[in-house]
């Protein structure tokens, strides 16, 4: 890796901690800063500085490193340690660049939909929760990640609520999305509590070590299991508990919807990977039963039914978030499979999806920016009206069908190849079948604009109006992102198989 | 950089990729854009019939375009079957694009660089199906075909185009995703590789159901090949102009269907298809159905467009046919019939599409004298039509001698009536049209008087398809040649 | 079964309040009493949490004197941490004889606490944005009032 020499040594070491703490301290100082440009540039700043950071940890572990840093120089597992491996990495980059990137977007987004003077808390909260999500990756404690899952969540609260001066049911929305998610942290902490009861640590590589060494602990260590799991399935939104999300991702803001799709749901799907099978280990009877049994069933169920709810859905918005229970369903589908295979293909669906997920929110950002629009029948004319946009709301939504040459169709191929070896025949079946509901609920999307005549407003027929460029670059850097993996996917793959690697699964 | 055979391999999709991007930067000046289209299929066709000899000679040039995915690499290799495919769809490029724009100007189209932009695109993924080396590589431009032609098929941007679109992208999307992929999945799996290879992959590795599985979800996977019941999608598409239902659904769409079919069968089942015996004769039977029922269907079509459709179902097929009895006569037969059908049914399509610039007619019941009137069209019609049937001296005529020889290798003598009495069926529903045309007196012979002043403007309606009619024709004596061409596809190199 | 009961009453409370909060929250109708349920099952964790600090005949975790001397052990606050993480809960035998209980719980419960004050305070900062927009803090009335928005797809 010749790139790495760019990146001084210190960072190397250093950059955990700098991605989380920059973050939460500037996030505290733009929430008072005067001016909203100055807000913005500096939540542009810092953004930017996390994302150098992450590309050169992500760099680090593609050399086949590991980096374990000791937060105030307390030893694990005494004191906090933030671990850098082949696992996280890609998610810190992925959240580090999202973050980027909506902040690029949001500079028209942002002064179109929230209140001129709310917008410098807005990205005050806006870099807490991006503190949140990057500590709950990157740190080694499990304590620590109750503390930031609860920054982020709290943060997204506030941010879901924002909405409100566009479209008051965000109120609503972010209060359930409290309820719900603070239910789904309180279970993840009494989990933790069962498990410290059996274990007397709390640093995740040392209760690894000592479960091991009970060979899966008693009952009590089961209940934690338990507890963490459905603690942990409310923040991904697995398939009974995803009751927040489509509310969440229809009525916030254009720009928090952005990222809530692309970062917060793949965060929480992190931290399970990363307790089912790190912290607990599928050598373990009942961790192999809850992720055979429990997530293959529930990523099915969510794959089909999220699907079906996404076609009868008459909001845009809503229709892509009942996608994305579906899309969180084939990540879980390929975790259940617990083998090499099925976990890179999990993974890999989880950066590919995000960066799907991304450009077709930027591209629904964008129609409500310029003309108001998110319901579906509201569609009509847009490919004329908008031809930028509504490409890259096409290209996105071919990737999120599967079309070859996109991202979406290597996440595809992965977890059909991984079922297929797994001696899941069924599970391509339902990959395929909810393919084709996506088809359905993209394509009625699609023909409504394309086919459609413009509205008329006062007899006079709606004119071009294209979203301005700082809307359409983010945008199409997702899509050529999207269109660049489907060519070659080596590095997402790659990326994939190093996770698989750190956690190990059934052979 | 010297002009070696992977050069070529690599023009075969460079040309037109780089003919997509030219035409929409001519847009202001019609008659280079549609010159840069006419340059390129020349170049196009000039560099198949170079890759042609090379692969007669023997070499089987090859291109590794990377991995994607892990294992799934991105492979070019030409073999006959693939050079054959590549030869009639890069030759009929030519001929169509004159057609075009005799008929989208005499049409007044509108959106006509959009026309010749997707056309280029989806004539790249032709190319880049028939120079496939694996599986996965032809999936992919499987599907790029499919997209680039929906813009074509819903050209005109109404409700109607809209919802024949929507039942094209749909059921060609759905079996491709829906079984196609898992089918390419498990060969892959199955067979550790997705390369294509002359005696298959399969042999020995996989047991009678999965033979029998693969079988059936190739068989409906290739929606392109529109065996019944995945067939509507055809008939629906013909809302799209006739240059396009000319082109992609006589040559490039539907061949790569039953191209894919058949190479599938010859290179990644090979003798392994034997295992799954019964599947392969029950499909075989499907296939059969499909080639009487749509014949059937056609008779009862009076729209010209409909008819030629329902028919083409039919003959489609026969190449699934003698893919799925997949003895050395039936695959030469299928091969064969890939060919003689193109330059047939294009002949076909473009007729009506000069009587539907030309008389602004589209109804068969309509079409009463006026062979009269349009004496070279209606003569192409009839050649076009016998060589559809298969007789003798027209091109047609050899794909149903081989397969009929190759159900009675096979000894299913109920296969060989329904290859009889379908050809029965297209004498009744393919000959008419043409007889209506010169021995019926015309309903109204001062319109037709109008028809023959506005011919003279509409040269290149015209001149194609007589030009094809004449292909279909010459065709007849090359077929040795043909034969001895493709010969090595298959294990052993005879029948 | 009674006995077991009573030798954990402090597993039982914190059952009792754990599912009392729970059913408030998906029971009750109104925005303030969910909060309050949600409180309620909050502040059962917080119980589970101190309970398993407890060490039966343990001392309050202050030391007095700092007796351990060298650079192995540079301040008091090294030695508890090392004593909690180092044995299971539940029998933390410190390095001398002296039996402290566990201190390493309350810390934790105390962040978590924090948490738990930041949650609700938004709860009800919503609330009261929910009262303004609304009119209403009953559930059904505001689902009410969006379905309708839903039907005729107008903003009021």
């Amino acid at each position: 890796m010749g790139m790495l020499e760019f990146f001084p040594e210190w960072l190397q070491y250093h950059g955990a901690a700098l991605a989380v703490v920059l973050p939460l301290l500037m996030g505290a100082i733009c929430a008072i800063l005067p001016s909203e440009r100055l807000a913005w540039i500096t939540t542009l700043i810092v953004v930017s500085i996390c994302t150098v950071t992450a590309f050169g940890l992500l760099l680090v572990t593609f050399g086949g490193e590991s980096v374990i840093y000791k937060m105030g120089g307390w030893d694990p597992p005494k004191g906090i340690s933030y671990v850098i491996d082949g696992l996280n990495t890609p998610v810190i980059f992925l959240i580090s660049a999202m973050a980027l990137l909506t902040t690029l977007y949001g500079l028209p987004s942002v002064v179109a939909e929230v209140e001129p003077k709310k917008r410098a808390p807005f990205y005050g909260a806006f870099l807490i929760g991006v503190a949140g999500l990057l500590g709950m990756v990157v740190t080694g404690d499990a304590f620590n990640v109750f503390v930031f899952l609860e920054v982020s969540s709290i943060s997204t609260y506030v941010l879901v609520a924002m909405g409100a001066s566009r479209d008051r049911r965000a109120l609503a929305a972010a209060y359930r999305y409290l309820i719900l998610g603070s239910i789904g942290a309180t279970f993840f902490v009494i989990g933790l509590g069962f498990l410290y009861m059996e274990t007397g640590t709390l640093n995740m590589a040392d209760i690894g070590r000592k479960l091991q060494e009970l060979e899966g602990g008693s009952r009590v260590a089961m209940v934690a299991f338990g507890f963490i799991t459905v603690g942990l399935g409310l923040k991904l939104a697995m398939f009974p508990l995803h009751m927040w999300l489509p509310g969440a991702y229809a009525h916030a803001p254009s720009f928090v919807t952005v990222f809530l799709a692309s970062t917060a749901t793949k965060a929480a799907l992190y931290l399970m990977l990363r307790f089912s099978f790190t912290v607990f280990d599928v050598s373990f009877d009942y961790v192999l039963t809850v992720v055979t049994y429990l997530f293959t069933g529930l990523g099915c169920a969510a794959m089909v039914l999220g699907s079906l709810q996404a076609i009868f859905q008459t909001d845009a918005r809503r229709t892509l978030a009942y996608s994305s229970v579906a899309q969180v369903g084939y990540m879980l589908l390929g975790v259940g499979m617990a083998t090499s295979l099925g976990l890179t293909a999990g993974y890999v669906h989880l950066l590919n999806h995000a960066v799907i997920k991304g450009a077709l929110f930027f591209a629904l950002g964008a129609f409500w920016y310029r003309y108001g629009i998110t319901r579906t029948e509201d569609f009509a004319g847009l490919g004329k009206m908008m031809p930028w946009t509504m490409g890259a709301f096409t290209l996105g939504g071919l990737s999120l069908i599967g079309v070859p040459l996109t991202a979406g169709f290597i996440s595809k191929l992965q977890l059909a190849e991984a079922a297929l070896q797994r001696g899941w025949g069924w599970a391509v079946f339902v990959i395929m079948a909810t393919s084709i509901l996506a088809i359905i609920y993209i394509g009625r999307l699609i023909l409504t604009a394309y086919f459609q005549a413009p509205p008329e407003i006062d007899g006079e027929v709606v004119k071009r109006n294209e979203a301005p460029l700082m809307m359409l670059i983010p945008m199409w850097i997702l899509v050529a992102l999207s269109i660049t993996i489907g060519v070659n996917s080596d590095f997402v793959v790659q990326a994939g198989q190093m996770a698989a690697e750190v956690l190990g699964g059934i052979s | 950089m010297s002009y070696t055979p992977e050069l070529a391999l690599a023009l075969l999709l460079i040309i037109p990729l780089v003919a997509s991007v030219l035409i929409p930067l001519c847009r202001r000046h019609a008659n280079i854009r549609e010159a840069v289209t006419l340059i390129s299929a020349a170049l196009l066709l000039a560099n198949v019939i170079y890759l042609v000899k090379i692969v007669a000679g023997g070499a089987r040039p090859e291109l590794h375009l990377g991995t994607f995915a892990g294992k799934f690499e991105i492979k070019f290799v030409l073999e006959p079957l693939g050079a054959v495919f590549a030869a009639i769809a890069s030759s009929l490029w030519i001929i169509n694009t004159l057609f075009s724009i005799g008929y989208m100007r005499g049409n007044e189209e509108k959106n006509q660089t959009r026309f010749y932009a997707f056309v280029a695109i989806a004539i790249a993924a032709s190319m880049g199906i028939a120079a496939s080396g694996n599986l996965i590589t032809l999936f992919v431009f499987y599907e790029v075909l499919t997209l680039s032609t929906f813009p074509l098929v819903t050209h005109k941007g109404d409700a109607k185009a809209k919802r024949g679109g929507t039942i094209y992208a749909l059921i060609l999307m759905g079996t491709s995703l829906g079984l196609l992929l898992p089918a390419v999945i498990g060969v892959q799996v199955i067979a550790g590789t997705t390369d294509f290879m002359v005696g298959g992959v399969l042999e020995g590795k996989a047991s009678m159901l999965a033979v029998s599985i693969l079988l059936f979800l190739f068989a409906f996977g290739i929606g392109k090949a529109a065996l019944m019941p995945v067939h509507p999608w055809l008939p629906n598409a013909m809302v799209a102009p006739t240059p396009v239902s000319a082109l992609l659904h006589a040559v490039a769409v539907v061949k790569a269907g039953v191209f894919t079919m058949l190479k599938v069968v010859t290179y990644t089942f090979g003798p392994a298809i034997a295992t799954g015996s019964s599947m392969s004769t029950i499909l075989s039977w499907v296939a059969a159905f499909s080639i009487v029922i749509a014949s059937i269907i056609a008779m009862r079509q009076d729209n010209l467009k409909k008819r030629l459709a329902y028919s083409t179902v039919s003959q489609l097929s026969y190449v699934t046919l003698g893919a799925m009895l997949a003895t050395g006569y039936a695959i030469i037969g299928g091969a064969l019939q890939i060919i003689m059908h193109a330059w047939g049914k294009i002949t076909l399509f473009m007729c009506a599409g000069a009587i539907y610039t030309v008389a602004h007619r589209g109804e068969i019941s309509k079409l009463n004298g006026l062979g009269r009137t349009m004496p070279w069209v209606f003569g192409a019609f009839l050649v076009g039509s016998l060589s559809i049937i298969g007789a003798p001296p027209m091109g047609g005529s050899w794909p149903k001698f081989f397969l009929m020889a190759g159900a009675i290798d096979s000894e299913k003598a109920i296969l060989l009536a329904a290859l009889i009495v379908s050809s029965i069926l297209n004498v009744i529903y393919l000959i008419p049209i043409a007889v209506r045309g010169f021995m019926r007196p015309p309903d109204d012979p001062a319109k037709d008087a109008v028809i023959a002043i506005e011919r003279k403007k509409h040269r290149w309606v015209i001149i194609p398809p007589v030009l094809t009619a004449l292909g279909a024709f010459i065709l007849f004596f090359f077929a040795g040649d043909m034969t001895d061409f493709l010969m090595p596809i298959l294990p052993g190199g005879e029948f | 079964m009674f006995s077991a009961i009573f030798e954990n009453f402090h597993y039982t409370i914190v059952i009792i309040l754990m599912m009392t909060g729970l059913y408030v929250v998906f029971s009750s109708g109104n925005l303030i009493k969910k909060l309050v349920g949600l409180s309620v099952f909050q502040t059962s964790v917080f119980l589970l949490y101190i309970s398993i600090g407890k060490v039966r005949g343990g001392q309050p975790p202050i030391l007095v004197d700092d007796h351990s001397s060298g650079g192995e052990h540079a301040s008091a606050a090294t030695n508890l941490l090392a004593g909690a993480a180092e044995v299971p809960a539940g029998g933390a035998h410190h390095a001398s004889d002296v039996l402290y209980s566990n201190p390493l719980p309350h810390v934790l419960i105390l962040t978590a606490i924090v948490v738990g004050v930041a949650t609700l305070a938004i709860g009800l900062a919503l609330t009261v944005r929910i009262r303004e927009v609304y009119g209403s803090i009953e559930e059904d009335v505001i689902n009410e009032i969006d379905y309708r928005y839903n039907l005729e797809g107008t903003d009021s």
